[in-house]
């Protein structure tokens, strides 16, 4: 059984079936890569897990408790954060602010009406939201204008948020979808650091062959809305299947 | 005054951990310099707001008389709320006019059932703005940009039909329509007594005036304007702290990026309601000073135009500042009063020592901007400080701080940056 149970969950978007019967089990603490070919149903799958969405048939568990029908916060708060495929992070806020949130998201829970407390006198938040800009090498840019920065260092502030909530699981839609190889290669380093470094569970969509390879522990290959094989990545190299499913693509 | 942007850069804000925790009534030492200017420009101001010798030609730009010096602070208060939801959220209302309106008639009921005292009409106009705000808000909030914006409109606008006239019925009499809600002489006023008979404060009237004669000048200290300028400074206060508290870093999430906070396990909906709600009391409050001060309620305070000037106060001194409302009030209040006062015959004389033709000329030149067309300077003006200062007048004294720092240190680009830097701080 683990952390994350997907069961016969099927979406329609009017006449396209965007899943159908898919089926999967993530294992805890183990990187789960995600891939397909365009269009193959990736990310409603990831939508369906967060809450964005819901699915028309089927159940999706996590930690033994249905995520079904729950809003985006109160699923966050059971444990699963969430990278966007462009950085979604609080533009107008400092770093530092922008790292604060999750902190205290995480401590004072989904509202708290903490109007007349001086946030920066806050040092249990500031101590943590620091601390974990140093962890990420980001200290430095502590008051700068998040929208200021470079699109990798937005990438490695939101990886660094979704973190600072202490998440079981983190779900991540093509971290490196638009970047440079040398910023692929730091956000490969960064998960891989973030991998050993405390138990958590990664679930990883990906179009980026070499990122896929260079993480997952377990692959599963998802084509025209249900999941082609699942296997290890030795296996899923040589398979058939994959390679017709990616080729198949190719010769539109 | 430097800064007033809605918000310091933290690593600026703390240079080290020790400035953390060397704060003034909470506030650190920039914000409680921005509190201090606030306390003397308002206990000041009958001073400050006249200038000019009484019997002299530019006596009619004094604003220093009581009438207007309340209405400056009281919309300032308004403005302040407003811009809490505003500025911090980035939801704009277009009804925020009914809640003044709402405390206006609170106040005014109190006066009529309890008596001429004004601290139950002002503490009752707070509460049933922010409950009438409670139910508002939380049908308006569930949608958000244009929807929400024409929402809080429909919902004003439905709130002055009610007040104008559904309400104003012989059978059920709440706001006494067209008139205007007003006390009579055979209004119950239980715990009246022997107080005097008009908004008073624990005996001391509203109206009460002191003048204070130095040379040509007369200055007036009014007790209804002291009333209302330590509320406002009370209410200034409370925002700041709500502006550099967790809430209010939450609130200017919601408006940065509602998405990533969803996503963060924060609900945004209590927020921005809450936000909504805080920013309706402090309209009703306003609307309860404006009866305090003048007891009489009219539906007309709650129309689409009453609703539209905070959004313009606030945008003209700059949204999301600490201090943009209240100068952005200011400003507009001033002009209502001072520039609509101006007619041909001023004109003239201000004009007579030209030539006839050329006095006749710039007189009907400048007419149509003075008087009763004060509101096209203020469009004119307003379209200027949208285009030239997004960020309000607020964005203009950085900019001209920073302008005058440059000439004094002789230019250099390290200066330049230095003093930009200063400048957004």
């Amino acid at each position: 059984m683990g952390i994350l149970e997907v069961k016969n969950v099927g979406k329609r978007f009017g006449g396209l079936h965007a899943l159908s019967d898919v089926n999967l089990s993530v294992a805890e603490n183990s990187v789960h890569a995600i891939i397909g070919p365009n269009g193959a149903g990736k990310s409603t799958l990831l939508n369906c897990l967060v809450g964005k969405l819901i699915p028309d048939t089927g159940s999706v568990s996590f930690d033994g408790q249905s995520v079904l029908g729950r809003k985006p916060h109160e699923i966050n708060q059971m444990g699963i954060s969430r990278v966007f495929q462009t950085p979604e992070i609080f533009g107008d806020l400092t770093v530092l602010e922008n790292m604060m949130i999750p902190c205290l998201a995480r401590r004072d829970g989904a509202f708290a009406l903490h109007g007349y407390r001086a946030m920066m006198r806050d040092r249990e938040i500031v101590d943590r939201a620091e601390h974990m800009l140093e962890d990420m090498h980001m200290i430095d840019k502590r008051g700068m204008h998040a929208a200021s920065m470079s699109r990798g260092d937005k990438r490695r502030l939101e990886i660094a948020m979704c973190l600072a909530q202490q998440p079981r699981l983190l779900l991540l839609d093509e971290p490196t979808a638009g970047m440079a190889r040398a910023d692929t290669n730091n956000t490969i380093e960064l998960l891989k650091h973030i991998k050993d470094s405390r138990p958590i569970t990664i679930a990883i969509i990906e179009h980026d062959m070499h990122v896929v390879f260079s993480l997952a522990e377990r692959i599963t290959v998802l084509a025209q809305g249900t999941p082609l094989v699942e296997d290890t990545p030795d296996n899923i190299k040589g398979h058939p299947k994959v390679r017709e499913a990616y080729l198949g693509e190719t010769e539109h | 005054m430097t800064d007033q942007t809605d918000y310091t850069p933290v690593a600026a804000q703390l240079p080290s951990r020790r400035a953390a925790r060397d704060t003034i009534l909470g506030l650190t030492r920039k914000d409680f310099g921005l509190l201090t200017v606030v306390i003397a420009l308002t206990m000041l101001a009958p001073f400050l707001l006249n200038p000019f010798p009484s019997n002299s030609a530019m006596a009619q730009f004094n604003a220093g008389y009581p009438d207007l010096m309340q209405r400056f602070v009281i919309f300032g208060i308004f403005a302040i709320g407003f811009n809490i939801l505003f500025g911090l959220t980035g939801y704009l209302s277009f009804g925020h006019a009914a809640f003044l309106g709402v405390g206006s008639y609170s106040c005014v009921w109190m006066f009529k059932l309890l008596g001429y005292n004004v601290l139950p009409g002002i503490l009752l106009a707070i509460v049933v703005s922010g409950l009438f705000a409670l139910l508002i808000g939380y049908i308006s909030l569930r949608r958000s940009g244009i929807y929400f914006s024409i929402l809080t409109l429909a919902f004003a606008q439905m709130s002055f039909a009610l007040a104008y006239s559904v309400l104003s019925n012989p059978s059920f009499n709440l706001t006494n329509g067209e008139t205007g809600l007003q006390v009579y002489t055979n209004d119950p006023q239980w715990l009246q007594g022997d107080g005097p008979r008009a908004p008073h404060i624990f005996g001391l009237a509203m109206r009460e005036t002191e003048t204070l004669s130095v040379g040509a000048w007369n200055f007036q200290f009014n007790a209804g304007y002291y009333l209302c300028a330590v509320v406002m400074i009370i209410c200034f206060y409370l925002s700041v702290r709500l502006f550099r508290s967790p809430f209010g870093m939450m609130l200017r999430a919601v408006k940065s990026n509602q998405q990533r906070l969803n996503y963060t396990g924060v609900n945004a909906r209590p927020y921005t309601l809450a936000a909504f709600v805080i920013s309706g009391m402090y309209a009703g409050l306003a609307g309860g000073l404006l009866s305090a001060m003048d007891p009489l309620a009219g539906a007309e305070r709650m129309q689409w135009t009453a609703s539209g000037e905070v959004v313009l106060m606030t945008i003209l001194g700059g949204a999301g500042t600490l201090i943009g409302p209240v100068l952005g009030a200011g400003f507009i209040k001033y002009f209502e009063n001072i520039f609509s006062k101006i007619n041909e015959s001023t004109l003239h004389a201000w004009f007579a020592f030209l030539p006839d033709g050329l006095e006749d000329a710039l007189v009907a030149i400048v007419y149509p901007f003075v008087g009763k067309g004060w509101h096209l300077t203020l469009g004119l003006l307003f379209m200027l400080v949208v285009i030239f200062l997004p960020g309000g007048l607020v964005q203009g004294g950085n900019k001209m701080a920073t302008i005058f720092r440059r000439d004094r240190k002789g230019g250099g680009v390290e200066d330049d940056a230095a003093a930009q830097r200063q400048a957004g701080e």
